[in-house]
């Protein structure tokens, strides 16, 4: 199943609290899972019957961003929970960002 | 994203932190929240299609902005300083709209059709009243406009920035960690909130979960005092404060101790100044921080580290960076071009184009001044060093023509404040028969310096060309209360002075 990202659109995980927003969308479909199973919109139907795939279980925190370098795909967990998220099944990194200095 | 996330994540994840006043007794996140969705309710029902704010800092602020996010209708806070005309005028472009007054102010205005006022009082009597209603949600979507700012019209009509919930959420994720601060972090803040600073300071700290105390208005006993008492750890000052600040701090020898971060903006900051800070706080970070309200805020920063390896270098390119804004954020990106729109090379000067998520660079009324591939113009002068860094001239309508060569008061100011007597420097182009354009400067001084003196001071660094024409001593120089020096004002009175 693949998604058509667009920034600002929001998902949550079938099997577990976790919900993201796209920061930075993708050209093409992408099949984008939390917990092993594909994410649904915020808001639409979630699916009955499905658990957490342990392999895809390290959890999503809360604030962080998560970037795909492939597809240019950026996330924000806006909703911490225990699955993990992937793209198909490859995990999908943090991203890795400097802290910038306050300057407000 | 929309504005009402960022308080939402917030609420979620840091619930019980102090989100603002004093540490033992001050309003939670999740309080915050409650509140924030409790005005919303009652402002969505309100009248009018905005919400506008005419008042000094108080919890009020953070509250507004959220709720009238979560009602899904622009914020517009508006300058209180402003005399009755200009505030009245305003205030009519903003109709139909709810405005949140404080005391008096409703009186100052008088009724303007399409406008009905709340005051400050009752606004936070809805939001703490716990069998209130509260919002299960936010209005409308990324894309709307979440808060509408007048800029100060230095240069004339006063025109209201538009910024979307997209443009100042894509600022807020893209340069502040969520939940990122210690839990014994504290700002204060006395930046007005109708600055895109006091607009800035609401959004990082929530993101941040950093504790906020607020200064009503900017006075620099109370600043000082407020910091020392509430083990204050983060500021936001602009030019004209941090002197005055310094004054005090020199005077009663107690410095700052809880202190770690002192950012400033807004302005050029003379170089004495930030050498003069550096030395009575030692142990204070700094950061310059350069922004636009049709930015979001910050473009462009100047870090701890950059501020340590400038004053340790021997290198004069290096230690130059002290008067630099730093580099761009990585979340956007900055070229320099010339007046047909090509990019100059490394050091050359031109003007400063902008292009990012959180740039909105739209006016209300006139559209976006965006070019066809994203860029905004700034209007400000400045060029890149070899490492990246930018250095900010000033406005390019500030530029003075004299006898077809174009000069930088900035590059002249600077120059002018590197000499020990001189306190305050603003130079202008004034009509002049000879060269079309003269350059005029104005100062303030401590002690015994002459006219002659000054332009010596300045011939021997600069071009001749560049040395002021004529200069007048001052007591003080025209700042409107943001810092920002009214140059139309200056420019008038020295051609009146020196016709």
């Amino acid at each position: 199943m693949s998604l058509v990202t667009k920034p600002g659109g929001r998902y949550r995980s079938v099997v577990d609290a976790t919900e993201i927003i796209v920061v930075k969308a993708t050209k093409d479909p992408i099949d984008l899972r939390c917990g092993g199973h594909p994410v649904v919109a915020v808001g639409d139907e979630v699916p009955s019957g499905l658990t957490l795939d342990p392999a895809f279980a390290s959890g999503t925190p809360l604030g962080k961003r998560f970037a795909d370098a492939d597809s240019g795909l950026e996330l924000l967990c806006t909703k911490a929970g225990e699955g993990s998220l992937s793209i198909g099944t490859t995990p999908l990194p943090l991203k890795d960002a400097k802290p910038l200095p306050s300057s407000d | 994203m929309h504005l009402g996330m960022l308080l939402e994540m917030a609420a979620d994840g840091m619930a019980d932190r102090v989100a603002l006043g004093p540490k033992a007794s001050g309003v939670t996140f999740a309080e915050l929240a409650h509140r924030a969705r409790r005005l919303g309710a009652a402002l969505e029902a309100a009248p009018g299609e905005r919400v506008g704010l005419v008042d000094l800092n108080s919890p009020v602020v953070p509250l507004a902005l959220f709720g009238a996010a979560i009602a899904g209708k622009p914020f517009v806070p508006i300058n209180y300083r402003l005399a009755d005309p200009q505030l009245r005028a305003i205030v009519t472009r903003t109709a139909p709209a709810t405005i949140i007054v404080g005391e008096g102010v409703a009186e100052r205005i008088g009724p303007v059709e399409g406008i009905e006022y709340l005051s400050r009082a009752d606004a936070l009597a809805l939001a703490e009243n716990p069998e209130g209603k509260e919002s299960d949600g936010w209005g409308g979507d990324a894309d709307d406009i979440a808060v509408l700012l007048f800029t100060s019209g230095t240069t004339g009509e006063p025109k209201a920035a538009v910024l979307r919930h997209s443009n100042l959420t894509e600022y807020i994720i893209t340069t502040v960690e969520y939940a990122g601060s210690g839990e014994d972090e504290a700002a204060i803040v006395s930046v007005p909130p109708y600055h895109i600073a006091g607009i800035s300071a609401v959004l990082s700290s929530t993101y941040s979960g950093r504790r906020v105390v607020q200064l009503e208005a900017f006075e620099p006993q109370a600043w000082v005092d407020i910091v020392r008492t509430e083990s204050i750890t983060h500021a936001m000052v602009v030019p004209t404060m941090l002197g005055r600040i310094l004054d005090i701090i020199e005077a009663d020898g107690q410095g700052l101790p809880s202190m770690r971060s002192l950012s400033y903006g807004g302005g050029p900051m003379p170089l004495p100044v930030i050498e003069r800070a550096v030395g009575l706080l030692p142990n204070v970070g700094f950061v310059n921080a350069y922004g636009l309200t049709e930015t979001s805020s910050t473009i462009a920063v100047l870090g701890p580290d950059d501020h340590s390896a400038a004053f340790a270098s021997d290198d004069p390119a290096v230690r130059a960076r002290l008067a630099s804004v730093g580099r761009p954020l990585p979340s956007l990106e900055v070229s320099i071009r010339d007046a047909i729109g090509e990019e100059v090379a490394v050091g050359e000067h031109g003007e400063i184009h902008v292009r990012g998520g959180q740039v909105s660079g739209e006016y209300l009324g006139r559209g976006t001044s965006l070019d066809a591939d994203g860029w905004f113009p700034t209007r400000d002068e400045g060029h890149l060093d070899e490492g990246g860094y930018l250095f900010v001239h000033g406005r390019l309508d500030d530029v003075i023509v004299r006898g077809g060569e174009n000069l930088s008061p900035g590059e002249i100011e600077a120059v002018l404040l590197e000499h020990p007597a001189v306190q305050e420097a603003a130079v202008v182009g004034i009509p002049s028969k000879e060269w079309g354009e003269g350059v005029a400067a104005a100062v303030v001084v401590s002690g015994d310096v002459t006219e002659d003196e000054l332009k010596a001071h300045v011939r021997a660094r600069l071009r001749s060309s560049r040395t002021p024409d004529r200069i007048q001593f001052r007591a003080e120089l025209p700042f409107n209360e943001s810092g920002k020096l009214l140059r139309r004002v200056l420019r008038t009175e020295l051609a009146d002075t020196f016709a």
